[in-house]
């Protein structure tokens, strides 16, 4: 029964978004006041009623209802609790349902808390929104209904893919879904501007929030799934520029730009129709990445059901919404009034770079995702595919200049600065980052070129970050009473940038450090064999068979020592699931700020060598890996202080008079 | 001039899904990666007998100066789609006649003489690949893998993973029609 519940339920939300999606833009234009505020009410209930439809589903995950062919192919009696919940979502049809009901989530959070915006952009805003909610339910309800029934019933599951059971995993995709969906919102705020033909630093300020919130999830989402990859997947690499990375990193980029060149709008009334463009663009990267992960185009690691039919529509939907957006900025961005002026060297001009680097950036991974389709099509079935040196040798050398700016930009004025004065300020941390750049060259005798120059623009935009915060509350330079009074009334905006900015310098001492000093050994090992690592020694202890609640396991036992002194014990595991026919490596890492010290086993080479007891025991250490997950908490944080700002809740423009001791708790 | 620049956007828009479009052609698949080794002449390697079985062993020269194509199966004792895979391959050669050649893929001689003496032996030789060099040649992902060589040493298909199943035994089939191995009109 509650199935068909989650069905009808389904089929509601779909005749509120019709409703939604043409009454209160109608009333807009006619200056129906009754029509714009009907968003109101029918925003909350696709919330409702989508609700309903997501705890229907769960509900069946949760009972194992095997009458439910999703339960089927995604469930099993005895899986995990979580993983059962985590299942609801775990199969398209149940991920295109969550992907559903944040998007209705987003149209009811405007609705309700966008008090400020103006009752016409509102409804349009929520207008759009409703048209994107009726092409997803649409497809949802015509090709992709999670509530479809089977008979006769099986009698147990199939399980989900054991990959996937896993808790860093059963929470990325809700995070990359708030990530991509919550574009979806300034997607609309785009569409309801060129439709009403102007945009105003208003329009920024209202539409930041959302870009915020949107950004922050994304990044989390990303950080998780690349955090799964690197100790689920047991080759100790955290970013493999896979095509289905690289779709979900496509929109960070394009939304990180967004976030930049809206601030110029907001503050300065300039770079208008750029803003349009990118918030536009960062939802068409998300679509492309739903449209490329569901369609079977692209080969990639990550695969969910590869059906022509669905890619079909949802190329059809991108069409539409891509396609129609695309048109009307053509048809109305040329109407829009030009915004401030600046000269070549300002803050203005420092976003410009800033955006033109990360622009750039997403077409040169867009292109590597998308070239060997082209490759494919143009040559007539010929088949090449992109990888790692393609994207490390295009993708690096355009991120290191952007690094470089971003340590000067925040210390750029408005309109025009005065260059002189800040290379003056910016001389005690040049001598800083050379002086840092050449003990660490020292402590590490040897490595290449690039990542040397990579570790000197990483120190050179975290010192700088430090100092410019510094400059702001006068720090040394006023009695320390005074600096600390300032540091309180910094705008949390402020404090927001800080920590991002100095969050992607900590992820680069990550990135480069386990890049470029890395070490790996991979080896048979039989029971007390040693392999030596990074000045480790590890032994190999044998492999014992443990049970756990769906799968059985071969659980390797290592004991580390260094110089002789016992560290620690290490259990790298290879599971088996029964009921899903697959496997999935467990490794063990032993984790310091300094390094990871990361083991896993494989299945012996061949019957011979398991016979005696032989394993496959890849050891890998890794330099500094644990900043990488640092610096990006760091920069989700930023995003989060940035976001409480009170000038992002009260609508008039902020007023430099009100102290934050006014500023309500948090 | 910013009309133009406006409509960009929009023409970069339609060209990529252009492609999409073309991309979503269901007889397209993308996992399907053809083997580079396809119209090159066969590569070079020569294989012992397998210990303790008759058949002689197997090396390029065998695939050279043949009337017409012939097949290459990789396997294996250990490979469970292999064991399979036996029967249809058995079926190839002793009703249509089909010319079989065997590579026994890192497998310990006793078992693959324990295997073939269970299930028959359709190879006309068999090369003993213990340690997988000439795997490596022959570019193989996995085991089984079949390969069509024309008379004059030449790969003309290739075919990775088990002929079993009907829509594997029909695609196979049609690539023995259309290299001339087996005359058409059989079972298509």
């Amino acid at each position: 029964m509650t199935p068909e519940i989650g069905h009808f339920a389904l089929a509601l939300t779909l005749a509120m978004a019709m409703v939604q999606s043409v009454l209160p833009i109608v009333g807009a234009s006619r200056g129906n006041i009754l029509w714009m505020h009907s968003a109101r009410w029918s925003s909350i209930g696709q919330v409702f009623f989508a609700s309903i439809a997501f705890f229907a589903l769960m509900q069946a995950f949760i009972t194992s209802d095997f009458t439910v062919k999703n339960v089927v192919e995604n469930s099993h009696s005895l899986k995990p609790m979580l993983f059962k919940i985590a299942g609801t979502w775990g199969s398209h049809e149940g991920s295109l349902l969550l992907w559903v009901l944040i998007l209705t989530v987003f149209g009811a959070a405007v609705s309700v808390f966008g008090t400020n915006i103006p009752d016409t952009l509102k409804a349009r805003t929520l207008s759009v929104q409703a048209w994107v909610s009726v092409g997803f339910l649409t497809f949802m309800l015509f090709t992709s209904n999670p509530f479809d029934r089977v008979f006769p019933p099986p009698t147990d599951g199939q399980d989900l893919n054991p990959l996937l059971q896993d808790v860093g995993l059963a929470m990325h995709p809700p995070l990359l879904y708030f990530g991509y969906v919550g574009f979806s919102i300034v997607f609309s705020f785009a569409v309801a501007a060129l439709i009403e033909g102007r945009i105003d630093a208003a329009w920024a300020r209202w539409v930041r929030p959302w870009t915020l919130a949107a950004w922050m999830s994304l990044t989390a989402g990303i950080a998780l799934g690349s955090w799964w990859a690197y100790y689920e997947l047991g080759w100790g690499g955290w970013w493999f520029w896979d095509p289905v990375e690289n779709v979900s990193f496509m929109p960070w980029l394009m939304g990180t730009a967004l976030l930049h060149s809206a601030i110029v709008t907001e503050k300065r009334d300039a770079f208008k129709s750029w803003t349009i463009l990118l918030a536009i663009l960062t939802f068409a990267l998300s679509l492309l990445g739903t449209f490329v992960v569901r369609s079977g185009l692209l080969t990639s690691v990550h695969a969910f059901a590869v059906d022509p039919q669905r890619g079909l529509y949802i190329l059809g939907l991108l069409a539409l919404s891509i396609g129609g957006s695309l048109t009307l900025f053509a048809w109305r961005a040329p109407l829009m009034e030009p915004g401030g002026l600046f000269k070549p060297i300002s803050r203005e001009a420092g976003l410009l770079v800033n955006n033109l680097i990360l622009a750039t950036a997403t077409g040169v991974v867009l292109f590597g995702t998308l070239y060997p389709l082209f490759y494919e099509a143009m040559t007539g079935g010929d088949k090449l595919s992109v990888g790692p040196p393609f994207f490390n040798a295009s993708f690096i050398p355009l991120m290191l200049p952007l690094v470089f700016v971003m340590g000067i930009g925040p210390f750029l004025s408005w309109k025009r600065a005065d260059l002189q004065g800040v290379a003056q300020r910016l001389r005690l941390v040049a001598l800083l980052t050379v002086l840092a750049t050449l003990a660490i060259w020292y402590m590490t005798n040897g490595g290449p070129v690039l990542g040397y120059l990579s570790i000197f623009l990483a120190l050179w935009l975290f010192f700088a970050t430090l100092k410019e915060w510094a400059l702001r509350v006068k720090l040394f330079d006023a009695p320390f009473a005074e600096s600390r009074r300032r540091a309180a009334n910094l705008p949390r905006s402020s404090y927001g940038m800080t920590l991002a900015h100095a969050g992607l310098a900590v992820a680069m001492f990550g990135f480069i450090g386990s890049t470029v000093w890395k070490s790996e050994q991979v080896v048979f090992v039989q029971p007390g064999d040693v392999v030596s690592i990074a000045g480790f020694d590890v032994t190999f202890e044998g492999v014992e068979r443990v049970r756990g609640p769906n799968y059985f396991a071969d659980r390797g036992t290592l004991t580390v020592n260094k110089e002789g002194r016992f560290i620690t014990e290490l259990f790298p595991e290879r599971r088996i699931y029964p009921v899903a026919e697959s496997s999935t490596t467990e490794s063990a890492i032993r984790s310091t700020l300094i390094g990871d010290l990361y083991a896993s086993i494989a299945n012996p080479a061949s019957e011979d060598a398991s016979a005696q007891g032989a394993w496959t025991l890849r050891i890998l250490y890794e330099p500094l890996v644990f900043f990488i997950w640092l610096g990006t908490a760091m920069l989700v944080l930023g995003g989060g202080l940035s976001l409480s700002d009170r000038r992002l809740r009260v609508g008039a423009p902020r007023r430099r008079a009100i102290s934050a001791s006014k500023m309500p708790a948090e | 001039m910013a009309r133009i620049f406006a409509l960009i956007p929009l023409v970069v828009a339609l060209v990529f899904g252009g492609f999409f479009l073309w991309g979503l052609d269901p007889d397209r698949d993308p996992n399907n990666i053809p083997s580079v080794l396809i119209s090159q002449p066969a590569p070079e390697f020569a294989l012992p007998a397998v210990e303790g079985l008759d058949t002689p062993g197997f090396s390029r020269a065998d695939l050279v100066g043949n009337d017409g194509p012939v097949i290459v199966n990789v396997f294996a004792s250990w490979c469970v789609p292999c064991r399979a895979e036996h029967s249809v391959l058995t079926q190839l050669v002793e009703r249509e006649g089909q010319r079989l050649f065997g590579i026994n893929y890192k497998d310990k001689p006793p078992d693959a003489t324990r295997w073939l003496a269970e299930l028959g032996n359709p190879y006309e030789k068999i090369g003993s690949d213990i340690k997988g060099r000439a795997g490596i040649e022959w570019g193989i992902s996995g085991v089984p893998e079949t390969f069509i060589v024309g008379g004059d040493g030449t790969v003309l298909y290739r075919f990775v993973g088990p002929v079993v199943g009907e829509d594997a035994i029909a695609t196979f089939r049609q690539a023995l029609v259309q290299t001339g191995a087996l005359k058409g009109g059989q079972g298509e």
